[in-house]
């Protein structure tokens, strides 16, 4: 008969859990999040012998306390979902400091079996460990293992479920905290066993050590069961804290975590660990690191990095993208040609098609920029990008790992917001994480370029070069300056420690690059499949509704057929004939360039007449102090659903049909000769446009990435204003100083 | 002779004497196998002389300059 058992991997980040969590479940896994939190929760399945085990990857966590998201979600998993087993992975080339986690595991008196992995590392390194007398000595099995090649899974299972199989009543393990707290705890205990306090979830042990440790979760929980009782134990720790300040200048915390670490140590002296060398002498990973942490070295080839990552995420994936795009082109000429003109045409070729094709253009970039940033994250470099850069962002309020995703943004003129903001995952610390996220859509990405080549050339012809690295930097000055805002107001509290880990540097495996990158474009994808395309459908309408009204519609016709009547009939019927124009007469093609002004003025008046058009309208009384007119604030408008629609829409407002971004000549001769246009105002829409509301697709990624919408809403709002006071600003300076004015 | 962790130079060695901050941060250094005891190494400092990098029960740790100091070495 087959069974079903839960187990949970814990342990250290960089011990390998991932890895062996990969072995395990290969393909057959699913990410979500845990309820309510942005944290991510693998899990699969694998079938051993009788035995149908469902695998949970915990977060990678140090420590059992409530400080940081990940170890409350791993700590109550393990608390009310009580998995079968718990497979600690255990780096036994780190086996002391690893060991703490274990402690604590052993502490809460769960069913724990210990993957000893990474051998082949320690063994390198000269260490050998008596695998089963630390097995004898902590009271669980202990099973070798090297993740990397699947060595030691068999044991590691066989061990795991003959633990399930026994289903023994475990004790939790009882360490000695030091007399002073272990004379408190007595009392806490028998208080707590007393009123049934909390005991029903936890150990009563563990309840009075969490209560020694001022763990906040348990503080506020035991608050709301039974305050009285709450109150005196937290009386009593007050007073042994006190005690200790004054006895021994320490903290209950610090005191306990001191004696975990005694202990640890008492266990590893009594012969189970052999080190052929000193502990800290310098491995080959320690030698990479003189050259690329060295103080002149290290940022040049940090520099080669980085931009070795922009070019291999944007250049080589131009050709897949360059394949989705042709496609959905294809797709769309040929429900172009085969439906009928109409509304249901126009909104599956305008609305569905370019919607849909738009978002998954961006899929070839989202799997280059996760399967790079992957290979510098396993491979343990990223580590050192923050470590090398973190002075320079922490005075912003930012980390050290927040440049990759300032850089993938657009930090090099032409990088994408969405796969930037997803790759702010990298970043641990929550405060610094949403900074970034909020921040990196000010960088140019490579829609907003067209906008800035057109007004140049419009406008700074002179000076083209000169502007786009003013473009550049002003993108980097204002991301930051706006980190920093944010992080002194919405986003305030003290910068999280830094105190991490830099792993030794290895080999990533194709296999975790892969599931890697598969997991986050399939997530992106899912997302673009339901809530992007019923937006794009919403601002296709917004420009489609209402059409013009019968009137007008009459007038355009008539204008048209007396057109038609304007040349002999031969002239109009060569043009039904004939559809190639060079083949036409000189006359047919003067009709037809005279039909096609109309229609294009009939484009205008619809889209003015439409509901976007009236919002544009409308918001000309404000624009106006931006000099921005509606035909600014539509393309403005459409350049929510994405960048590049502002082009293509100031075109068809300008009467010149549909502009192709990349060819934007005979739309920038017409700016540049509207009296209305000045120098000055192009630079306040350049400003705008560097600074305003993400495109909805960012937004969604924004709010998705935050854990609510309230985030998503937050950028669109505050970037637009933001962006509208920095126009106003350089338009009205710019125009009392008269700089800039033709 | 007892220093500040941010007064140490590179390659020097130590063994942690105290370290005096609670909460958060106090408890991350801990979690981290920092405790007192526990024998240290100076591994470098990144460019910008801030984070600093040590070597501690065989692995390599970074801290923010600000964050060494609350630790009190004990060095020959």
């Amino acid at each position: 008969m087959i069974r079903r058992a839960t187990v949970a991997l814990a342990g250290n980040p960089n011990s390998g859990k991932t890895t062996l969590f990969n072995e395990l479940t290969g393909a057959r896994q699913h990410v979500g999040n845990y309820p309510g939190v942005t944290v991510e929760k693998k899990e699969g399945t694998y079938l051993y012998k009788d035995f149908q085990l469902h695998i949970i990857d915990l977060p990678g966590t140090y420590s059992l306390t409530a400080y940081s998201l990940e170890e409350v979600v791993a700590r109550d998993f393990l608390v009310n979902q009580k998995p079968e087993v718990v497979i600690n992975i255990v780096d036994a080339s780190n086996l002391e400091r690893n060991l703490y986690l274990a402690v604590q595991f052993l502490e809460l008196g769960i069913p724990v079996c210990i993957a000893l992995n990474m051998m082949d590392v320690a063994q390198k390194r000269g260490i050998k460990i008596d695998v089963e007398k630390l097995s004898a000595l902590l009271g669980v099995p202990v099973v070798p293992t090297i993740a990397r090649t699947g060595k030691g899974k068999r044991d590691l299972l066989d061990s795991a479920t003959r633990i399930v199989r026994d289903n023994e009543k475990l004790v939790p393990l009882t360490i000695s905290y030091g007399d002073d707290v272990d004379r408190a705890m007595v009392d806490m205990e028998k208080e707590i066993e007393a009123h049934a306090f909390m005991n029903d979830t936890y150990p009563v042990r563990w309840i009075a050590l969490k209560y020694m440790e001022n763990d906040e979760q348990i503080l506020s929980k035991g608050r709301e069961v039974n305050p009285e009782l709450a109150a005196r134990l937290e009386d009593t720790v007050k007073k042994v804290s006190n005690h200790l300040q004054d006895t021994l200048d320490t903290y209950p915390e610090a005191m306990i975590a001191d004696q975990r670490y005694g202990y640890i140590k008492s266990i590893l002296k009594q012969g189970i660990v052999y080190q052929k060398y000193d502990q800290n002498r310098l491995y080959t990973s320690d030698r990479i690191d003189k050259v690329v942490t060295n103080r002149f070295l290290g940022p040049l080839i940090m520099l080669a990095v980085i931009a070795g990552l922009y070019h291999f995420v944007f250049t080589y994936s131009e050709v897949p993208v360059g394949w989705l795009e042709s496609f959905f082109g294809w797709l769309g000429d040929g429900l172009n040609r085969i439906l009928p003109d109409g509304l249901l045409k126009s909104l599956i070729v305008s609305g569905i098609i370019d919607g849909v094709g738009g978002v998954l253009g961006f899929v070839p970039l989202i799997m280059f920029m996760f399967f790079g940033i992957a290979i510098l994250e396993d491979s343990g470099y990223l580590a050192r990008v923050a470590f090398m850069l973190d002075r320079v962002f922490r005075t912003f309020g930012l980390h050290g790992s927040s440049v990759m995703a300032f850089i993938v943004s657009g930090g090099i003129a032409g990088g994408c917001a969405v796969p930037g903001v997803m790759a702010t995952r990298t970043l641990k610390s929550p405060r610094e994480r949403l900074a970034t996220l909020l921040t990196v859509p000010f960088m140019n990405c490579g829609a907003k370029l067209p906008i800035f080549a057109l007004l140049i050339a419009a406008f700074f012809a002179k000076h083209e070069a000169m502007i786009m690295f003013m473009i550049t930097l002003g993108a980097w000055a204002g991301a930051l300056l706006v980190a920093k805002l944010l992080r002194m107001t919405v986003v305030k509290g003290a910068s999280t420690p830094f105190v991490m880990e830099l792993p030794p540097y290895r080999m990533p495996t194709f296999k975790g690059l892969f599931i890697h990158t598969w997991e986050r474009t399939w997530q992106y994808i899912r997302k673009a499949a339901t809530i992007i395309l019923s937006l794009s459908i919403i601002l296709w309408a917004m420009m489609t509704f209402p059409g013009l009204p019968q009137k007008s519609l009459q007038e355009f016709e008539n204008q048209r057929l007396s057109i038609l009547n304007s040349v002999p009939a031969a002239v109009a019927h060569e043009l039904k004939i004939v559809a190639n124009r060079s083949e036409l007469s000189a006359e047919a093609r003067a009709l037809k360039d005279q039909i096609k002004r109309l229609d294009y003025r009939k484009a205008e008046t619809a889209l003015r007449h439409s509901i976007a058009g009236r919002m544009g309208t409308a918001l000309e009384t404000i624009s106006r102090w931006a000099g921005f007119d509606w035909r600014t604030n539509i393309a403005l408008i459409g350049g929510f659903a994405a960048k590049e629609v502002v082009v293509s829409t100031l075109g068809t407002a300008y009467s010149l049909g549909e502009v192709d971004p990349e060819e934007s000549g005979s739309l920038s001769d017409t700016l540049a000769k509207d009296p209305n246009w000045t120098p000055l105002m192009a630079l306040g829409l350049i400003v705008f446009t560097m600074f305003y509301s993400p495109c909805f697709v960012a937004v969604i990624c924004i709010a998705r990435e935050s854990g609510t919408w309230r985030w998503g809403a937050f950028a669109m709002i505050f970037n637009t204003v933001l962006a509208f006071v920095l126009a106003v600003l350089i338009l009205q300076i710019g125009t009392a100083l008269g700089i800039l004015v033709k | 002779m007892r220093i500040n962790m941010r007064k140490m130079e590179d390659n020097q060695e130590g063994t942690i004497a105290t370290i005096k901050v609670a909460g958060e941060l106090g408890r991350r250094i801990r979690d981290m196998g920092l405790v007192p005891g526990t024998e240290i190494r100076i591994q470098g400092r990144a460019p910008l002389y801030d984070p600093v990098a040590l070597r501690v029960r065989g692995a390599t740790l970074t801290l923010r300059n600000n964050e060494a100091d609350y630790i009190e070495v004990e060095v020959q």
